[in-house]
């Protein structure tokens, strides 16, 4: 049985516990042909492929290889029916040669067993060669760059004989000339007959390489077209249509003074001429793609990360930042993205938790006054609805909402005046997002400066009362709530690249 | 709250257990070990191994180790060996320069940590170990010393009624780190520090100066402990810096309820823990095994308090995640 396509994912739907990450996806690949795979941050990218490379089994659908169905239990059955990837994220033994990552697993054995590395050699060379770099396999895979190794991943698929290589934001990490040279090298194995999908967030980039494009959101197919039948407007207005659910309770407070303002944040490779400045009584929400650099720029700000140049006004005096216990001193709260890693000790208990920021304050002399943390934990506890049997329950045990909670009454406890929320409601339910938004709506209107970074543009627009676009590290846009900018659109094309205009 | 009560108390019953076990097999094979005489010396055998434990206990629960803290104590000894050999009798020198140089030590092994960012305590503080063995030797030409003045001699010699001053004042020492850890922003640092240093950092404490801090307690009660070295042996002695006192000191840091995930542990089950290794350390030595045998014994007993650890940490997730299950249902 033969098919028009080298793979066919069919009505795949795959549910996480509380998320459906996959809805009746489909997806489709001819032989010969570069897919340009769109969609927004969560839109089910990552899902997909690891559900086409066997690392997620799906719940329903169907995956055909040359319209024979398969079914993938692990990595090796997808890898073995010709589905090779490129992660985002290389897998490279950078201690080891090219050679030794290219053949990881698939060792040549010469007479008694002993690996052959003549031979090896010569074969890395050759596929090497082959997908135009003319290096020595013989030389550890660290000591060549992101493009070179690159190739060393796309080598293994070579090597295999993929049908088709998938490539995750192949792009993101290498250069201007890495990426013409990655171009001609998927043309070239496009017309040797591979198939290719090709991630990416860049538009520009689809529609320089790309044969069709596939656009997905919130798990689902939204359309595939051939690309002269795209253009950015019909690409992002596929990508971002949805509608704005009343989830938010935004309610105003009353613009006050500049709290923090920020003066050309230069953080070399990240940050580029950052400025922008924080208003008492508002919320200032910080859009963008993943990797656009809002993160960075509250790390910066906070002292997390080291800043090479630039300023950081609080209430029209300069601070100079360098650690997050100045930053603290200042007055700045940072609820980091990664709650888990960054934002609680988990083996804790709330009680000690919740005074980690300012232990001080909860002491008399050098002891701990356990009278008033105890009623500042129960206060905790009941304002921000903190749902838990006891004030000595360990972090760990609670559910990723009440956690966030957690996190954020560690920072109100410290009687900041600027509160920095870094995607405060990611992987928490709905019933908790509504309760985090109430607690900004309580800051703003005691007259706080509260910024929060948020992925979810329904959020972003739900929430904010001044947006801040960034992309690749700098400020693309800066759009009040009564512009009329202040949409989706407008803010996913700033996100994208494209200027707005007055 | 009462909830709480109950496991301060029953997370001790193991340990209490254990001693106890022990002291009723050893007095049933061995008569002479269930007299005042006997356990005032297990309590003597223990003051050592109080005392490394307990700066041990502090890298512990920050995730870290001191592998140096036998070594240090040795050295110590030594160095005063070397002064009583120079003439030295001023007890004021005697002691304080041992203890500066415990502290000095420990202040090196926490700066290569936290300011010159080694990877891992366990590296530096091997071959802190190793150095301070060959130091030992050589402040003492590789020579036994002894014949002390009593001023050194008296921490580790003197009693009272038969009972050692010693353990009196390790006793006040473990009273003031446990307030120390249980009741200071200090303390809350350090058990933050060891479960998750980075939110601690962001959170604004410093959490270098924090583990440095762990590192120079750990260094100046093995100073202390050198001392008490001293009373105990009446030698000093640098061949023994490379005896197994760091695994002493961890077995009793783990049998008493630390682990090596960092955040946990604390000074009353150290205390319990370091009874444990002096016990069978004597009953061992009143059964006339050979030392061979006992570090056989105590190897193994280390190797079982970290499977215990080990143990103990899976079945407290899967209690959690039983709890949570049951807790989704309801």
């Amino acid at each position: 049985m033969s098919s028009e396509y080298v793979v066919e994912l069919r009505n795949c739907t795959k549910i996480f516990p509380g998320v459906v990450a996959l809805d009746k996806m489909q997806l489709a690949v001819k032989p010969g042909e570069i897919l340009g795979l769109i969609g927004e941050n969560g839109a089910g990218k990552s899902t997909l492929i690891k559900v086409l490379t066997g690392v997620h089994q799906p719940d329903e659908g169907e995956i055909y290889v040359n319209g024979q169905k398969l079914s993938f239990k692990n990595p090796n059955e997808s890898a073995a029916a010709g589905i090779a990837c490129v992660y985002q994220e290389l897998n490279m033994e950078k201690q080891l040669s090219i050679t030794d990552n290219i053949f990881i697993n698939k060792w040549i054995k010469g007479s008694g067993g002993l690996l052959d590395y003549k031979t090896m050699h010569k074969k890395a060379k050759e596929v090497m060669a082959s997908l135009g770099q003319d290096v020595d396999p013989t030389q550890a895979a660290g000591t060549f760059g992101m493009g070179v190794q690159q190739m060393v991943e796309i080598a293994k698929a070579v090597l295999i004989d993929a049908k088709m290589i998938i490539m995750d934001e192949p792009t993101s990490s290498l250069g201007e000339k890495e990426v013409e040279q990655l171009m001609v090298t998927c043309r070239k194995l496009r017309d040797s007959g591979v198939g290719i999908v090709f991630v990416s967030h860049k538009l520009e980039e689809l529609f320089e390489l790309c044969d069709r494009v596939t656009v997905i959101r919130d798990g689902q197919y939204v359309d595939t077209r051939d690309i002269k039948d795209w253009d950015n407007d019909s690409l992002i207005g596929a990508m971002v249509g949805r509608t704005l659910d009343n989830l938010f309770p935004k309610e105003f407070g009353t613009k006050g003074e500049v709290a923090l303002k920020a003066e050309h944040l230069v953080e070399g490779g990240v940050l580029d001429d950052v400025s922008f400045e924080a208003y008492r009584g508002q919320v200032l929400g910080f859009a963008g793609l993943v990797g656009a650099g809002r993160t960075e720029t509250m790390r910066a700000i906070f002292g997390a990360d080291p800043l090479d140049s630039g300023k950081v006004f609080i209430d029209g005096k300069e601070v100079k930042i360098k650690s997050p216990a100045h930053a603290i001193q200042a007055g700045i709260a940072f609820l980091t993205e990664d709650r888990k890693g960054q934002g609680l000790v988990l083996a804790e208990s709330i009680r000690n938790n919740l005074i980690m920021a300012n232990l001080k304050g909860f002491c008399n002399g050098p002891f701990l006054n356990q009278k008033h943390i105890l009623e500042a934990g129960k206060e905790n506890i009941t304002s921000l609805r903190i749902k838990t049997p006891s004030i000595d329950e360990i972090v760990g045990q609670l559910s990723g909402g009440n956690q966030q909670k957690v996190v954020i009454g560690k920072w109100v406890n410290t009687e900041a005046e600027i509160f920095i929320f870094d995607e405060p409601t990611r992987g928490i339910d709905v019933g908790a997002k509504i309760e985090v938004y109430n607690v900004m709506n309580r800051l703003v209107k005691q007259g706080k400066c509260v910024i929060m970074v948020s992925s979810e543009m329904p959020e972003i627009l739900g929430m904010s009362d001044r947006v801040i676009v960034m992309r690749g590290g700098r400020v693309m846009a800066t759009v009040d709530r009564d512009s009329k900018h202040f949409n989706q659109e407008s803010l996913m094309k700033a996100a994208w690249g494209g200027t707005l205009d007055e | 709250m009462s909830k709480k009560k109950f496991g301060g108390l029953g997370q001790y019953a193991a340990t209490i257990g254990a001693l106890l076990i022990l002291c009723v097999i050893f007095t049933i094979v061995c008569d002479t070990f269930l007299t005042y005489n006997n356990i005032m010396s297990v309590l003597k055998q223990s003051m050592f191994i109080a005392l490394t434990a307990a700066g041990m206990l502090l890298c512990l629960i920050t995730a870290g180790i001191d592998l140096s803290v036998g070594a240090n104590a040795i050295f110590c000894s030594c160095l005063i060996g070397m002064l009583v050999n120079k003439g030295i009798t001023n007890p004021v020198i005697l002691i304080l320069v041992p203890l500066i140089a415990g502290t000095a030590i420990g202040l090196i092994n926490g700066l290569l940590l936290t300011r010159l960012h080694l990877p891992h305590p366990f590296v530096s503080t091997l071959g802190m170990k190793n150095f301070l063995w060959g130091a030992a030797l050589v402040v003492t030409g590789s020579q036994m010393v002894s014949g002390f003045p009593n001023s050194v001699m008296w921490l580790g010699t003197a009693t009272v009624g038969g009972f050692p001053i010693g353990y009196i004042v390790i006793i006040v020492i473990y009273i003031i780190m446990h307030i120390m850890l249980t009741r200071t922003a200090l303390g809350r640092s350090i058990y933050c520090a060891g479960g998750n240093p980075e939110a601690t950092r962001l959170s604004g404490i410093n959490s270098a100066n924090v583990l440095t801090f762990c590192y120079v307690v750990s260094g100046l009660l093995a100073g202390l402990a050198g001392i008490v070295n001293i009373g105990r042996s009446g030698t000093a002695n640098g061949a023994t810096a490379i005896q197994p006192y760091d695994t002493d000191a961890i077995a009793s840091c783990v049998i008493g309820g630390a682990s090596f995930m960092g955040g946990k542990g604390t000074m009353l089950g150290t205390m319990l823990g370091a009874l444990v290794i002096a016990a069978l350390r004597n009953g061992f030595t009143l059964l006339a095994f050979s030392s061979a045998v006992q570090n056989m014994v105590l190897g193994l007993v280390i190797i079982a308090a970290v499977l215990l650890d080990v143990y103990r940490e899976a079945m407290a997730a899967s209690a959690r995640r039983k709890e949570a299950a049951a807790r989704a249902k309801a």
